[in-house]
């Protein structure tokens, strides 16, 4: 089976004519060159849909994708960095990125208590290295608990 | 002596204390990013640019740490590779073929002492290489004009992926890619805003970093993520660390003879350090025949590699600093690095910067004599550190990106895209798509079509101008201004086309294990 190569392939054409229609979308400015704004965007675009039918007829042999199990991990962590982004201005920098590193430890390696202990130690070791060997300005905890 | 006179220039830049502490603690870093397994010089010095940007260092300042992390990275691949039999990063590849066997026999000290010499050797060549053929080449490149430029980027493009992927289409498509995204923000010329859907976050563009980062660091947490940890196992015990002096004097030949050859690997546009381990030590491999025994641990197995490897990290910062075309992935970020701080590399660079050039280096000849004395008398440290065991280290890794990244911009949208960009490279690395051409993209997109628009305004719109060809009116015709484009564009064709038939014959690295 090849079948991930031509998945692929159509994936990478139908992104080529996104792009190419995003191309035509550009307004035409008052200033202008022989070139413009779209004929290199357009020959990317073109490039890229040769690429994807070269996947489409001509495909390698699949990986090894991970199994469900893996794959739900790898999903987790996904979330689990959204989550981080998000909670990184408004919780402050100590206990979202305690939670995350030990989720992502957790991961690596199923064990809960060397999880927990990375988690802390990475968050309190890191935050002292940038707040005071580095001198970046990050805030520790939520804005409100500091008054 | 204009040279002696540049290079007492760049040792005043050099020998400041400041700079001096970087250049150490840069060397130091490297060292330890390079002996982790995982953690390559390209992710480990992706990670750091962030945060050197943040901490408000100069222009020089900032480069002299990360070219010594750079280069600090280059001599720690190997010392993973000999003990653990797992290749620090991509070029310390073909180290593990006798350097592990070596470890196994008994001599891992032996084995780590004789690689940091050819490392030390192999660098201090490129770099005494970089001195002379830099300002040479920039001299030449100083007549460039914006069709040269454009067959160059090209150039640059259709070799880089030829080595990085067994597909050329894929290398061919990630180059598509990055381009493709470097032209999302305002159109440098119109000012009016391209692919950004409406989006305010996208009208600055795309942030390299960003997906520096994510394609590097977080794509290597995935990975982690799908091996479980896996790849960090317990490797050789280091006995008695003492000097080979006899293995080495007999190495010299070799390590002059695997310098070369890396240093012309590193200079080629696209080719860089793996491809100059692996040209040295087949090579040397040849020269040696029959009776050497490489692949049994000897040596000059370990040698060769490390002396072609470390001249290649020096030989593709010339063409990152006088064409500002890098020759590999470090390098690649390492452009990154200069145009975050405002600096375009290229052949003005030299006479416009001379201070950061120069400086430079002088912190490299300086950090090459630093690493020699942490990489052979204090190899130890580093041993004890690579057994971090990965369940610490890509949390670690992981939320030094995170805080890099929300440190640059303190948006959360930058943090997304980096986590987008995190499962576009796993995925690719799955789909063998390389992603270095994406990152050469997105940081030579707008220049590339900066190049192609401005020679097009220059001719008028005849496309005859990017072979060399200036139009003269109906009576003069045309002139052949110069061979210099059709030259790079003919290149430009063979470097995509050769690796399709060549690989036939030259396996990959990795078949030569087998």
């Amino acid at each position: 089976m090849k079948l991930s190569d031509r998945l692929f392939g159509v994936v990478v054409i139908l992104g080529a004519l996104a792009y190419t229609a995003g191309a035509f979308q550009i307004q035409a400015s008052f200033m202008s060159d022989p070139v413009g704004s779209k004929t290199f965007p357009l020959i990317l675009a073109g490039v890229a849909t040769i690429c994807g039918l070269v996947f489409l007829f001509r495909p390698d042999d699949d990986p090894k994708w991970p199994g469900r199990l893996t794959l739900g991990n790898i999903v987790i962590a996904v979330l689990v960095m959204v989550a981080y982004a998000h909670a990184l201005k408004p919780l402050g920098f100590l206990m979202p990125t305690a939670v995350c590193a030990a989720i992502l430890s957790f991961q690596i390696s199923p064990r809960p208590l060397p999880a927990a202990i990375t988690g802390l130690g990475l968050s309190i070791g890191l935050f002292l290295i940038f707040k005071y060997a580095l001198g970046l300005g990050l805030q520790p905890v939520p804005k409100a608990w500091l008054g | 002596m204009e040279l002696l006179s540049n290079l007492a220039l760049g040792f005043s830049v050099a020998l400041t204390p400041f700079t001096l502490f970087l250049a150490v603690a840069g060397c130091f870093l490297g060292t330890i990013i390079g002996a982790l397994p995982g953690l390559g010089p390209s992710n480990g010095v992706a990670i750091l640019i962030p945060l050197a940007f943040s901490l408000g260092l100069d222009a020089t300042s900032a480069l002299v740490l990360m070219t010594a992390v750079y280069y600090g990275a280059m001599y720690g691949g190997r010392i993973s590779s000999i003990l653990l039999n797992i290749p620090g990063d991509e070029p310390a590849l073909m180290t593990t073929l006798d350097g592990y066997p070596m470890a196994k026999a008994g001599r891992a000290g032996d084995a780590l002492v004789l690689s940091g010499f050819a490392s030390f050797f192999g660098a201090l060549f490129a770099t005494i290489g970089l001195m002379l053929l830099a300002p040479l080449l920039s001299r030449i490149a100083y007549q460039f004009g914006p069709s040269e430029y454009f067959a160059l980027y090209l150039l640059a493009f259709s070799t880089l992926g030829g080595i990085a992927s067994k597909n050329q289409a894929k290398a061919a498509l990630a180059s598509c890619m990055g381009l493709g995204i470097a032209m999302i923000g305002l159109d440098n010329q119109t000012g009016m805003p391209r692919f950004t859907g409406g989006n305010l976050h996208l009208m600055d563009g795309v942030d390299f970093l960003v997906a520096i980062v994510g394609l590097f660091a977080v794509a290597e947490v995935f990975v982690f993520i799908e091996s479980h940890g896996r790849e960090s196992s317990i490797g050789v015990r280091l006995g008695k660390v003492t000097l080979p002096v006899r293995d080495l004097a007999k190495g010299i030949g070799t390590m002059l003879r695997s310098s070369v050859i890396g240093f012309i690997a590193g200079v080629l546009p696209g080719a860089g350090a793996s491809l100059g381990s692996f040209l040295a030590y087949m090579g040397e491999k040849n020269v040696q025949g029959e009776r050497g025994g490489f692949g049994t641990g000897v040596p000059k197995g370990v040698m060769a590699p490390e002396a072609g490897n470390n001249a290649a990290a020096g030989g593709a910062l010339v063409p990152m600093l006088t064409l500002g075309v890098p020759g590999s992935g470090t390098t690649a970020v390492l452009l990154a690095l200069l145009l975050t701080l405002n600096i375009t590399p290229g052949p003005t660079l030299f006479t416009d910067r001379p201070d950061v050039v120069w400086g430079l280096i002088a912190s490299l000849l300086i950090a090459n004599f630093v690493l020699l004395a942490m990489n052979v008398p204090m190899v130890k440290i580093f041993v004890h550190i690579l057994s971090v065991p990965a369940w610490v280290l890509l949390p670690g890794v992981m939320m030094i990106s995170f805080v890099g990244i929300y440190s640059l911009s303190g948006s959360y949208f930058d943090l997304l895209l980096m986590i987008f960009f995190g499962i576009v490279g796993w995925i690719f690395r799955k789909l063998d798509v390389p992603t270095v051409p994406i990152i050469l993209g997105i940081l030579l997109g707008n220049h590339m079509e900066d190049a192609l628009r401005r020679a097009m305004i220059l001719s008028d719109g005849d496309w005859r101008f990017l072979f060399g060809f200036r139009w003269h009116g109906p009576s003069d015709g045309y002139e052949f201004y110069s061979a210099i484009p059709s030259s790079l564009l003919v290149l430009a064709v063979a470097g995509f086309v050769a690796p399709i038939f060549l690989r036939r014959v030259i396996k990959r690295p990795q078949a030569v294990s087998d």
